[in-house]
C-alpha cells in the first residue's frame, strides 16, 4: 500500500514523461471536465469528502479553502481575474517531498492545478518553485511544454471554451517565500515579506485578486481523488486524516528518503521502512513535521501514529507539519541541534515585524552561547520567556516556527542544556 | 467598509460604529489609549511594530483568546477586546522589550529626547533593567541631504518614512532593504531625497533615527515656546507652529488643519526660518548721502523720507509707484495703498511677474482656486495650464496626487516644459510657450464640435482652418465627461505676453465643458492684497477705479517714476524683467526699499533702506487661495532695529498727515478692511471678449526663445536665504541652461560646457544641460536666481555663445 497517489509513476520507466503519465490514465479527469463541464461545486464537494488537508504543513481542509472562492450569495465580481498558485517553495529543513513530485510526477501536478483552477474559476496558475530546485524546475518546465504541446493547457483547451495558462516562477532562495502571502509578494516582483491577514488571499491575493494557494502534494493528489473518488481517498487514511501522505524521513536512519504511505501509519512502521535507526543505536528524539514542529522524545514517538490528530495530541504536543521526519539517535547533542535550528530561523527572518526580527537573533545568540560554554543559569528561563514573547504575536507563522523548537527542546532536554551551562561541555559524547 | 452599524466592546465599554473599521481608529476616537509606532492615521496600515497588540475574545468557546494588532483588526459585530488585560499588557511589554534590545538607549545625546514616542511609551511598557546581554546592532548612517539627519542605529523599522515616500510624497526614495536583523532603512540609490515634502519624515519618525539637520543639537523640545502661525510661501497658508527659544526661531512644525495642510508641511515652509539670522539681514535704517550709505535712526530715516517725497509728490502726477511682494500681509498692503492713494495716485501693484495686463478689469475680486483645497479629491478631471504644481504649491500638488490615487482623477497638462509630476498625467501637451494659446484654441474647437456650438465672435476666423489633434480631442472629451472638472492656471502663465488670450480660451473651455476654473498664485497673500486694494485699477475690497487707473507693475518698471516704494521685494530677482527693473530704478531719484534683507545690488538703486520684519516677526493676515483669512502674531520680536512693516507704514501715514492712520494694532487695520468686505461666492469664468481675437492668435516666431519658471526654493527673499534649502537637489538647476538635443546641435552647445547667454544688453554664464523635457526652439533658464539678474524677461529671444 505505498506510492498510490503522488508517486504512482515512480516505479515506471521515465516516470516524469507525458507518455508515462498518460499510460496510467493521466489527464483523463481533466479531459472529462473539459468535455462535460463538470460543476465546480461537485468537484469541491468531492474534495471535501476526501478529507484532503493541506500538505504544506498547516493541514487546512482543501475543499473548504476552495469553497472560499465561491462565497455564499454568488460571485461578487465574476469578471475579476482569479489565480491558482502552487506552493513548491519547499524550504522547511527536513522536507524534500515536493521536490520529488516535481522530478518524477510533474504532469500529475499540472493536471491537479488545472482542475483546481477550473474549480475555483481561475484561468491562470503559477507554480512557485524553490530557488535551489534547479533540476526539478527544469523537469517541471519540460512537462509544462509537453502539456501545452499536447493541447492540455492554453486558451480554449480542446475546444471546450475553457482557458488555463500555467506559469513557473523560480524563487530566489528565501525560506519566508514559502509563507503563502510572502510568496504572492515575490511573484509580484516585490520583496518577499508576508502580508498581514485579514484580508486573506481568497479575497485579496495575487495582484489583489482572489487567489487560492495550495501545496504541491495537495494539488498533485487531486487527479487521483477525482479519478478514484473522495471516499476511496478518505479510506486510505483514517477519519479526519484522510488519504495517503508523503513522509520525508531523514537523519539517523539507514534508508533516508521519501515514503508515500497511508495517513495514520504507526511511526514504528515508518521507521522500519526507513531501515531503522542507524548503526543500531537507540532512538533519542524525532522532529515529526519539519524543523519548526516541536521535538518529541523517542520513547513517546514509538507509540504514536503519523497523522494530524495523533501528533497534535496532548501526549505528543507536536504537529504533522509537512511530514518531514527528522530522526535523531542517542549520540545527538540537543544543544547543538537547537543552535543550528535557531540560527536557521534567525537567518531567514524577513525582518518586517518586531518580535521575529529582534527575537530570533536573541534566541540564536543565547543558544550558541550555551553551546560554546558561555551559558548562564538564567538563560534557560530567558529562552522560554523570549520564545513566548514571539509566538502568536507576529505577522506570519515564522515567529512561532522559531519559538516552538526552543520551547520543546528545553522542555524535554533541560538537563542537557543545564549540563552545558554547568560544565561548559557536552554530556553526550559525539562518536 | 460600509455603513453597517455594529456594536463592539472594548474593556467592557460598548461602542457603536461602522463595520470594517480598524480597532485602533475606534479606540482613538473614544480615547482608549493603545500604544503604537508604525500606525499613523494618514498612512496605510503596516502592522509591523506589533506594539498595539490587544487581547481579543476568542470566536469560539474553549479557544484561547488571541492577541491581535489593533491597527490591522477590522471590527465586526459583537467583538470584544481588552486593551489593558494582563495578556494584552504582557504582549505590549514583550514587544517593547524587543524594540529596546537593539536600540542604543542614547536618549541623553539624542535630538528626539523629550519628544520621542519610543521614550514616552517605554516609560509605561519598558522595564528598568535589560535582560539583553548580547552585542547590540550598529547601523551605518545615511546621507539624505541637507534637511534630514540620520542615526540609523536608533531605527525601529516602523516603515512610516517608507510609506510616506510611497503614499504621500510619491517618490519611493526610501526603502527597507536587507532581511531579518540586518534590515535597514535607506535610499535605494545613494543620493539625497528630492521630494518637496521630504522633511515630514522627521515628524513621522517615532524615534531619533531621522531628525532635522538644521535644528540638530540646538535646543531641547521642552525648552521651546510654541507660537501658532501661518506659513508664508504659497497660496495655501499652511498652519504652522513656530518654536522659539531666547527670542530666536529654532524650528517650524506643521499644525494640523484638515482643510489645508492636514498634518503635513512643505520643506519650504518648514525651513525658510533659517533665513532669520542670515548675514544679509538689514540691521538699521540707512540713508544714502552723496553716494555714501549711512546708518541712522528711524526718526531720521522717516523724516528724511517724508521731506523728500513731499517735495516730489506735490508737484506732478504719476510720480510715485509702490511695488510689493505677493507675500506682504493684508495689513501692510492696505496701509501702503492707502498712502499711495492718499497722495492722489494709484500706482500700486503686487503682480510683479505678470506681463499682460490688458484684461485686468476682468480679474475676479481676488485670485481664487475655484475649488476648496479639501475638495480637490472630489474632482474627476483636472487640466493644469502652465503649472509645476507640486513644486509651486506642494500641498495642492499633494491633494491632487491623492485625488489621482483615490478618486482616479484624470490630470491633463498643457505647458512649456514637461514636468515630472508625482502622479500620472493622462494627456500632456508640451509646446513652445507662444503656442499654448493655439493648443487651447484647438481644445476649445473640439468642445465646440462636441456641443454642436458655433465659435464665438472673433474666434471663428482663428479656428476655422485649425485641425483638432488627437490629444486635444481626448482632453476635450475628458473635460466634457467630467462631473466635476477643473482647469488650473499655474504660476508660470502670468509671465506670458498673451496671458489675456490664454485665460480667455481657458475660460471658454471651462464654460463649454461645464468645468470650473481657478488660479494658483505666487506668494502667500495675492488674494489678500487684491482685497486690500493693492491694484492700480481697484481700491480696497475691489471697488473699481475706472476713472483714474494707475500704472501696473510693468509700466512702473519700464518708465522711470520720480519715486518708488518697494516693500519686501528684490526687483533684480522678483520681477519679470530684472535688467529693465534695475535700469529703471537706478534712474529714479528716490527709491525707498523696505526689506528684511539688504544686498549690494539693492544699495545701487535705493536711496533709503528701512529694515522690516519677516513674517515670523510681525502680526498680520494672509488670505489664501480659498479666501480663508488667517491671522497670526509674531513669533519673535524683530531682528535688531527692524520693525513690522505695518507699523512703519502707519507712522509714515501720520507723518504725511493723511487721514485715518491712527491704528493701534494690526487687528484694527484688518478690521477696517473686514468691515467693508462681504465674502461672495464667485465664478472665475469670464464673459467672452470678442475683440481679443480679431483674426489673431499668438504663434511662434522661429528664433530660440528663453522659457522659464521660478524654482521652488527661489520664490522669495526668505526662501532664497535658507541655506539648507539652497543646498538641496532642486536648486542644482540654478546655474544651468537646459535645451533638448535637437536645439543643442543647432546651437553647437555641449553638455557641461559653460556658455554666455545674452538678452538685450545683459548676459549671464550658465552650464549647458541637455534635457528632453524642453520643447523645440526653447532654452530653459530659471528665474529668480542670481545668475539671471542681468537678463531680460523670459519668453523672449536670447542668443548663446561659448
Amino acid at each position: 500500500m505505498t506510492n498510490e497517489v503522488c508517486f504512482r509513476t515512480l516505479h515506471l520507466d521515465k516516470p516524469s514523461s507525458l507518455d508515462t503519465y498518460i499510460s496510467i490514465g493521466g489527464y483523463q479527469v481533466w479531459k472529462k471536465i473539459l468535455a462535460e463541464k463538470t460543476s465546480q461545486m461537485d468537484i469541491i464537494e468531492e474534495i471535501k469528502i476526501s478529507n484532503l488537508r493541506g500538505r504544506g504543513g498547516a493541514g487546512f481542509p482543501t475543499g473548504l479553502k476552495w469553497s472560499f472562492m465561491h462565497p455564499p450569495g454568488g460571485e461578487v465580481q465574476p469578471s475579476m481575474q482569479r489565480y491558482i498558485v502552487c506552493n513548491s517553495d519547499e524550504g522547511e529543513p527536513g522536507t524534500c517531498k515536493d521536490r520529488d513530485i516535481l522530478r518524477y510526477n510533474p504532469h500529475q501536478l499540472i493536471e491537479g492545478m488545472a482542475i483546481a483552477g477550473y474549480a475555483i474559476g481561475a484561468s491562470i496558475g503559477y507554480n512557485y518553485i524553490r530557488g535551489e530546485f534547479w533540476e526539478p524546475y527544469e523537469q517541471f518546465e519540460q512537462a509544462l511544454s509537453e502539456a501545452y504541446e499536447a493541447g492540455l493547457l492554453g486558451k480554449n483547451i480542446q475546444n471546450s471554451g475553457i482557458d488555463f495558462d500555467l506559469y513557473t516562477h523560480l524563487g530566489a532562495g528565501a525560506y519566508i517565500c514559502g509563507e503563502e502571502t510572502a510568496l504572492l509578494e515575490s511573484i509580484e516582483g516585490k520583496k518577499g515579506q508576508p502580508r498581514f491577514k485579514p484580508p486573506f488571499p481568497a479575497s485579496y491575493g495575487l495582484y489583489g485578486r482572489p487567489t487560492t494557494i495550495n501545496n504541491t502534494e495537495t494539488l498533485a493528489s487531486v487527479p487521483v481523488i477525482l479519478e478514484k473518488g473522495g471516499q476511496w481517498f478518505l479510506e486510505q487514511g483514517k477519519p479526519n486524516n484522510g488519504g495517503t501522505k508523503l513522509f520525508s524521513v531523514s537523519g539517523h536512519v539507514n534508508k533516508p528518503g521519501n515514503y508515500e504511505v497511508p495517513m495514520g501509519i504507526p511511526f514504528a512502521d515508518l521507521l522500519e521502512m526507513a531501515g531503522g535507526v542507524k548503526d543500531g543505536k537507540k532512538l533519542k528524539a524525532v522532529i515529526p513535521g519539519g524543523s519548526s514542529t516541536p521535538v518529541i522524545p523517542g520513547e513517546i514517538m514509538m507509540d504514536l501514529s503519523m497523522d494530524y490528530d495523533s501528533l497534535a495530541s496532548k501526549a505528543a504536543g507536536s504537529m504533522l507539519g509537512a511530514g518531514s521526519v527528522i530522526v535523531m539517535h542517542e549520540d545527538t547533542c540537543m544543544v547543538k541541534t537547537l543552535a543550528r535550528l535557531s540560527h536557521f530561523y534567525y537567518d531567514e527572518s524577513c525582518g518586517q515585524c518586531t518580535p521575529c526580527r529582534e527575537g530570533t537573533g536573541w534566541l540564536s545568540r543565547i543558544v550558541h552561547r550555551i553551546e560554546d560554554g558561555q551559558g548562564k543559569n538564567e538563560d534557560l528561563d530567558l529562552l522560554n520567556s523570549i520564545a513566548s514573547k514571539i509566538e502568536g504575536r507576529t505577522i506570519c507563522a515564522l515567529g512561532a516556527a522559531a519559538a516552538m523548537p526552543v520551547a520543546s527542546f528545553i522542555k524535554h532536554y533541560r538537563d542537557e542544556f543545564q549540563y552545558h551551562i554547568d560544565h561548559k561541555k557536552c554530556m553526550v559524547s559525539m562518536k | 467598509m460600509g455603513d453597517k452599524k455594529v456594536t463592539i466592546e472594548v474593556n467592557g465599554q460598548e461602542i457603536e460604529t461602522q463595520a470594517g473599521r480598524m480597532l485602533i481608529e475606534i479606540a482613538d476616537e473614544v480615547g482608549i489609549p493603545v500604544p503604537r509606532f508604525c500606525y499613523h492615521k494618514k498612512l496605510s496600515v503596516a502592522a509591523n511594530c506589533r506594539m498595539c497588540l490587544v487581547e481579543m475574545q476568542a470566536m469560539r468557546e474553549g479557544m484561547e483568546n488571541p492577541v491581535v494588532p489593533a491597527c490591522a483588526t477590522p471590527i465586526g459585530d459583537g467583538m470584544k477586546f481588552y486593551t489593558k488585560s494582563p495578556k494584552a499588557i504582557a504582549a505590549q511589554k514583550g514587544v517593547m522589550e524587543f524594540l529596546l534590545i537593539n536600540h542604543p538607549l542614547d536618549c541623553p545625546i539624542c535630538d528626539q529626547g523629550g519628544e520621542c514616542e519610543l521614550q514616552d511609551i517605554a516609560i509605561g511598557y519598558g522595564e528598568g533593567y535589560s535582560q539583553y546581554t548580547e552585542a547590540k546592532r550598529v547601523v551605518k548612517n545615511k546621507d539624505l541631504g541637507p534637511l534630514i539627519a540620520t542615526d540609523m542605529t536608533r531605527c525601529i523599522h516602523c516603515t512610516r518614512c517608507v510609506r510616506f515616500g510611497e503614499e504621500i510624497a510619491g517618490t519611493r526614495e526610501l526603502g527597507m532593504i536587507g532581511r531579518g536583523e540586518h534590515t535597514e532603512i535607506t535610499t535605494y540609490l545613494e543620493h539625497s531625497i528630492s521630494s518637496e515634502m521630504s522633511a515630514n519624515v522627521i515628524d513621522l519618525c517615532p524615534v531619533g533615527a531621522l531628525t532635522s539637520k538644521p535644528f540638530r543639537y540646538s535646543a531641547r523640545s521642552w525648552e521651546l515656546n510654541n507660537v501658532d502661525a501661518i506659513a508664508a510661501h504659497d497660496c495655501v497658508g499652511s498652519n504652522i507652529i513656530v518654536q522659539t527659544l531666547h527670542n530666536k526661531v529654532k524650528r517650524v512644525l506643521p499644525r494640523e488643519n484638515e482643510a489645508l495642510n492636514e498634518v503635513w508641511l512643505s520643506d519650504r515652509d518648514r525651513f525658510s526660518y533659517l533665513s532669520q539670522t542670515h548675514t544679509e539681514r538689514l540691521e538699521t535704517p540707512m540713508i544714502k548721502k552723496g553716494g555714501e550709505w549711512q546708518c541712522c535712526d528711524w526718526n531720521t530715516a522717516l523724516t528724511t523720507l517724508v521731506a523728500e517725497l513731499d517735495i516730489l509728490v506735490k508737484d506732478k502726477k504719476n510720480t510715485i509707484g509702490a511695488l510689493l511682494s505677493p507675500s506682504s500681509t493684508l495689513e501692510e498692503g492696505y496701509l501702503l495703498q492707502k498712502i499711495v492713494r492718499g497722495m492722489g495716485q494709484h500706482n500700486i501693484d503686487f503682480r510683479i511677474r505678470q506681463q499682460d495686463f490688458s484684461q485686468q478689469t476682468l480679474d475676479p475680486l481676488y485670485p481664487h482656486l475655484g475649488v476648496n483645497i479639501d475638495d480637490i479629491s472630489t474632482l474627476d478631471a483636472v487640466m493644469l495650464i502652465g503649472s509645476n504644481i507640486h513644486k509651486d504649491q506642494p500641498i495642492i500638488g499633494h491633494r491632487l496626487r491623492q485625488a489621482v490615487l483615490k478618486n482616479d482623477t484624470k490630470v491633463m497638462a498643457v505647458s512649456h516644459r514637461q514636468y515630472s509630476f508625482h502622479f500620472p498625467v493622462t494627456e500632456n501637451i508640451i509646446v513652445h510657450p507662444q503656442r499654448i494659446a493655439l493648443q487651447l484654441a484647438g481644445i476649445a474647437k473640439a468642445l465646440l464640435t462636441l456641443n454642436n456650438a458655433s465659435a464665438p465672435t472673433g474666434l471663428k476666423e482663428v479656428i476655422d482652418d485649425m485641425l483638432i489633434t488627437d490629444i486635444q480631442q481626448k482632453m476635450a472629451e475628458k473635460l466634457q465627461a467630467a462631473k466635476r472638472g477643473h482647469l488650473i492656471l499655474g504660476n508660470m502663465i502670468y509671465g506670458l505676453e498673451d496671458y489675456a488670450q490664454i485665460r480667455m480660451l481657458a475660460s471658454l473651455i471651462a464654460s463649454l465643458s461645464e468645468c470650473n476654473i481657478g488660479y494658483l498664485t505666487e506668494g502667500a497673500n495675492a488674494a489678500g492684497l487684491a482685497i486690500a486694494g493693492c491694484l492700480p485699477h481697484r481700491k480696497e475690497v475691489g471697488k473699481e477705479n475706472n476713472q483714474d487707473v494707475g500704472l501696473h507693475a510693468q509700466e512702473m518698471l519700464s518708465k522711470t517714476l520720480d519715486a518708488y516704494i518697494l516693500l519686501g521685494i528684490e526687483p533684480e530677482l522678483d520681477t519679470l524683467n530684472p535688467q529693465q527693473a534695475i535700469n529703471t530704478l537706478t534712474a529714479s531719484s528716490m527709491v525707498v526699499v523696505m526689506n528684511a534683507f539688504v544686498t549690494d545690488t539693492m544699495k545701487q538703486y535705493a536711496n533709503i533702506l528701512l529694515p522690516i520684519s519677516t513674517p515670523l516677526e510681525t502680526s498680520g493676515t494672509f488670505v489664501n487661495t480659498n479666501g480663508m483669512w488667517q491671522s497670526f502674531t509674531g513669533a519673535v520680536s524683530p531682528y535688531k532695529e527692524a520693525r513690522p512693516a505695518w507699523k512703519v507704514l502707519r507712522v509714515l501715514g501720520n507723518l504725511f498727515e493723511l487721514d485715518d492712520f491712527d491704528y493701534r494694532s494690526s487687528e484694527e487695520v484688518k478690521e477696517s478692511i473686514a468691515s467693508k468686505y462681504t465674502a461672495e461666492k464667485f465664478d472665475n469664468r469670464i464673459i467672452w471678449q470678442e475683440h481679443l481675437f480679431e483674426n489673431r492668435i499668438n504663434n511662434v516666431n522661429n528664433e530660440p526663445i528663453r522659457i522659464s519658471d521660478v524654482p521652488g526654493y527661489a520664490i522669495d527673499a526668505m526662501v532664497r536665504r535658507a541655506d539648507a534649502l539652497q543646498d538641496s537637489l532642486d536648486m542644482q538647476i540654478a546655474d544651468k541652461v537646459l535645451m533638448n538635443e535637437k536645439l543643442a546641435q543647432v546651437l553647437q552647445c555641449h553638455a557641461d560646457n559653460i556658455v554666455e547667454v545674452e538678452q538685450l544688453e545683459g548676459s549671464g554664464k550658465f552650464i549647458v544641460a541637455i534635457d528632453e523635457s524642453i520643447p523645440d526652439d526653447c532654452i530653459y533658464i530659471p528665474s529668480a536666481v542670481a545668475a539671471t539678474t542681468n537678463l531680460a524677461a523670459p519668453f523672449s529671444t536670447v542668443s548663446i555663445k561659448e
